[in-house]
């Protein structure tokens, strides 16, 4: 019996909910004029799930048809999960049923390779054309490129996506080759590589009157599956400095593997923590907004791997505290980013309200979420934490305490 | 002892009606401490009217801002709070706002910042239910905010669906859009829920799936997703047995036994093992070769291998350094600025490009990652000795008259030791049986902060080239 639009979304949201991305930021703000929908720049989240993820486009596969075996991938072709396969006009149809009930912000829509990377990659813009073009859609809309696709689909994917992504999967082309061995790392990185140039000449300014044409607004990103192979964490964060410096990036998305169920004989079968992940976000975060270098955060690991106890910025603290303490109200934004517990935001804040007032303990406790945590790397006039910072136990007081991650409701 | 003067301020004030009020204590130079804000109008002795000279009072525009987000708080101290900060701002303090460590200050700002949330709640959270009314589809939802924030959530949904009809209730007034235009209007007793077949079928189905459970994090979804919104939202039904049931749903997944194949699969799986290719021609097998090289590092973080481009016939070959950010994301060589100064150069002397071969003594990009830019690495004896086997192999296949070597690194790969190149430029070596003329890397020339030694030195540059190319011909005799 032919399945029916609900059953075929079971199967083809389960095999895409592994993607970690979920986001609708970026791109240009738009509103629906004679369409329907708008982008607002920071994106909405119309839901959460029981894990705290953001649920903001419509996920779904086109089809989990799949001729490639990457052995991390629910929809390998040697696992024996339900196959399904959703026409242009369904997926239309789910998006914007649900866009008009304000249950998502657009689509992010990608696809099991059921024959050859351009059929794919050809069938993921007609979906997205038709959405531009036929029902004037103005709302989200990301695509997966495919690896191998040739470049003039890449080069109208673009046209129509907010947001374009392609997957390195994996950390080493050694990893890639021997889980996904009909992927090639060389065209991934080649796709990635083409969306740039695309992206980089829409950004040129322009010559006489005529506007570049609109390239993905919202840039492009990649995923990486953390722990279905030995990489370490610093091999992680080594891969994604390359990726960001190479291709415009605007993210790399960690994600923690997890069984599917459909368990492959060459992996393990258990989730990867998903603490692992959290601390490559921080490292990550640390290496872009908080100015650390790569060896300074390479010179926190053991073994290659970031602390699961503490994160990577009280780690550098405490493997640096002659660095500290800082003067809240004379050290310069660099030093106080290097603050644990100091976000961009704190020190924003403290560096204006710092231009009027000279500012005592109990105004840096106004304007920091956890003074606790702040006050062990910090001098103000009323406050100087002499024997806390040479504390051997320090460590161990600022580590939280192991969190149950999972809570009864 | 100092009067108490007590000013009603009707429920949903807003910016307008603070204004008013405010214009009006100011001009009798009321001092916070003299006046109180009463929410709930009971026991209202005194209602300033409003004077007809009242001064407009000017305000920094930071403050404006905040005025409007604060006022839709739901707290009963918003106007008391916001008359102080005005009080101050009038009495000379301009930058009030920035001191982001006084507490009238914070608490304004965490009141704008809960207001903002709930704007934002109110855009995301709210579901539309879609009915029939009269003939035209009519799309209906009930939301319950915290704050006061209708006026201001309103306009989002008609930047979105400005081509529907839709009605929001909530507890303290509607928004409806109807042809194209807002109205506001009174609370209205909550309606009746009316089945729809997305929001209660698709949509909860969907966000049922799209769960992980190897992923549960409870406390994260709460605080994103507090439970009082969840009676509007029928995603959450399922909520209770995705909690529950997820440690279990993991444990049977991790201890089920590794699938059978389908038959599919193995079909696949044959089809492709059989799947061999004719051998290629040698020069397509030897870049095909170089593709899969992993004699040193570089493969790892560069994009590919950038081979050699050209007619396999060229009695030119150039040889450049290694492929740049541009070559490396085009897959070409001399692609990009060092590239676009060696094309002019070449039709300045008179060399066609199409008509010579140009490769590199390294084949892929060696760089530092410096933020979302890569910072040029000149290649070591490593890289150009491990990669010196693929520019022999070109030089073997081509068997130019002449190879013209750019930059240092093309000389130690072509002659096997380092070469000064400003000292040996312009002349033609023989290197391993080959002709090599030495000149500079276009590269070079664009290096060279003074336009004038710039213009020189291309000039030079072009002269090689000449040199180059009247040597070929002279051979070619």
């Amino acid at each position: 019996m032919p399945l029916n639009t609900l059953q075929k979304l079971e199967i083809l949201a389960d095999a895409a909910k592994y993607d970690a991305s979920c986001v609708s930021s970026g791109g240009d703000k738009r509103n629906a004029g004679s369409g329907l929908g708008s982008v607002t720049g920071q994106g909405i989240c119309h839901a959460f799930t029981p894990d705290g993820r953001c649920v903001s486009l419509l996920k779904i596969l086109l089809t989990n048809f799949c001729i490639y075996d990457c052995a991390y991938c629910v929809s390998r072709r040697s696992s024996d999960v339900p196959r399904a396969r959703f026409s242009v006009e369904e997926v239309v149809k789910l998006t914007l049923d649900l866009y008009r009930r304000n249950c998502i912000e657009g689509l992010f829509l990608s696809s099991g390779i059921a024959r050859s990377a351009d059929q794919t990659m050809e069938e993921l813009i007609r979906v997205a054309k038709t959405l531009r073009e036929e029902h004037q859609f103005r709302g989200y809309i990301h695509l997966k490129t495919i690896p191998g696709a040739s470049p003039e689909l890449i080069a109208e994917a673009g046209r129509y996506a907010d947001r374009l992504s392609m997957n390195v999967e994996m950390p080493s082309d050694a990893a890639l080759a021997a889980l996904a061995p009909e992927k090639s790392a060389v065209e991934i990185k080649r796709g990635l590589a083409r969306t740039r140039s695309h992206i980089d000449a829409a950004a040129e300014p322009s010559r006489g009157s005529a506007r570049p044409p609109r390239y993905a607004p919202a840039g492009q990103s990649t995923q990486m599956v953390i722990g279905a192979d030995p990489s370490t964490d610093l091999d992680i964060l080594r891969a994604s400095s390359n990726f960001y410096a190479s291709y415009a990036l605007k993210r790399v998305y960690y994600s923690a593997f997890s069984p599917t169920g459909h368990a492959s004989p060459q992996l393990p079968n258990h989730a990867t923590p998903l603490v692992r992940e959290h601390r490559l976000y921080q490292a990550d975060w640390l290496l872009r907004f908080y100015g650390f270098s790569l060896p300074e955060v390479e010179s926190t690991l053991a073994n290659g791997m970031l602390d699961a106890a503490v994160d990577p910025k009280l780690a550098w603290a405490l493997a640096h505290r002659d660095a500290f303490p800082v003067d809240v109200n004379r050290a310069s934004r660099e030093s106080l980013l290097r603050v644990p517990g100091l976000g961009t935001r704190s020190v924003d804040r403290i560096v204006a309200a710092r231009r009027h007032c000279r500012l005592r303990l109990k105004d840096v406790a106004r304007l920091t979420s956890s003074l606790a945590r702040v006050r062990p790397f910090i001098v103000t006039p009323d406050w100087r934490p002499k024997s806390l910072l040479e504390d051997a136990t320090l460590r161990h007081r600022l580590a939280p305490a192991p969190q149950q991650l999972a809570l009864a409701l | 002892m100092m009067a108490l003067r007590s000013v009603t301020v009707p429920p949903d004030g807003g910016d307008d009606t603070f204004r008013r009020i405010a214009r009006s204590c100011l001009a009798q130079g009321l001092h916070p401490d003299e006046v109180v804000f009463d929410a709930d109008g009971t026991g209202s002795l005194f209602e300033p009217a409003e004077p007809r000279d009242a001064p407009t009072i000017l305000m920094p525009r930071r403050f404006v801002e905040l005025v409007s987000d604060v006022v839709c708080h739901s707290a009963e101290d918003r106007f008391a709070l916001l008359y102080r900060l005005l009080w101050r701002v009038q009495a000379g303090e301009r930058n009030v706002l920035e001191q982001a460590a006084d507490p009238d200050v914070q608490r304004a700002q965490q009141y704008a910042k809960a207001v903002a949330r709930d704007v934002y709640r109110m855009h995301a959270f709210t579901r539309f239910r879609e009915r029939m009314i009269e003939g035209r589809p009519m799309f209906v939802a009930w939301f319950e905010p915290q704050h006061n924030v209708l006026r201001k959530a309103a306009p989002f949904f008609a930047d979105r669906f400005t081509n529907m009809d839709w009605i929001i209730a909530t507890p303290c007034g509607t928004a409806a859009w109807q042809d194209k235009s807002l109205h506001f209007g009174p609370p209205v007793a909550r309606p009746p829920k009316q089945d729809d077949a997305v929001l209660d079928e698709v949509w909860s189905t969907y966000y049922r799936i799209t769960f992980n459970p190897a992923r549960l994090r409870v406390n994260a979804m709460l605080a994103q997703m507090p439970k009082r919104h969840w009676p509007t939202m029928p995603e959450t039904t399922s909520m209770p047995q995705l909690v529950r049931t997820a440690r279990t749903r993991v444990k049977e997944m991790e201890q089920r036994a590794p699938d059978r194949p389908p038959r599919f699969a193995d079909v696949l799986s044959e089809r492709q093992l059989g799947a061999a290719g004719e051998a290629p021609p040698p020069w397509e097998a030897l870049k095909e070769a170089a593709h899969a090289c992993r004699q040193c590092p570089l493969h790892a973080a560069a994009t590919q291998m950038v081979f050699g481009e050209g007619p396999l016939s060229a009695s030119m070959v150039f040889v450049g350094e290694q492929p740049g950010d541009q070559e490396d994301l085009q897959g070409r060589p001399f692609v990009g600025p060092a590239g676009q100064v060696f094309d002019r150069a070449l039709a300045q002397a008179g060399i066609d490009r199409g008509a010579v071969y140009v490769t590199n003594a390294v084949k892929h990009f060696k760089f530092e990652p410096r933020g979302k830019r890569r910072i040029h690495q000149k290649p070591g004896t490593i890289e150009v000795t491990a990669c010196r086997h693929w520019l022999r192999g070109e030089l073997d296949l081509i068997r130019p008259k002449l190879v013209v070597s750019l930059g240092a690194t093309a000389a130690l790969s072509l002659a096997g030791r380092p070469v000064p190149v400003t000292k040996e430029r312009g002349s033609i070596q023989s290197w391993s049986g080959r002709a090599v003329l030495v000149t500079v890397h276009p590269s070079y020339l664009l290096r060279l902060p003074d336009p004038d030694v710039a213009a020189a030195e291309y000039d030079r540059f072009v002269a090689d080239l000449r040199r180059a190319k009247l040597w070929c011909e002279r051979a070619e005799q």
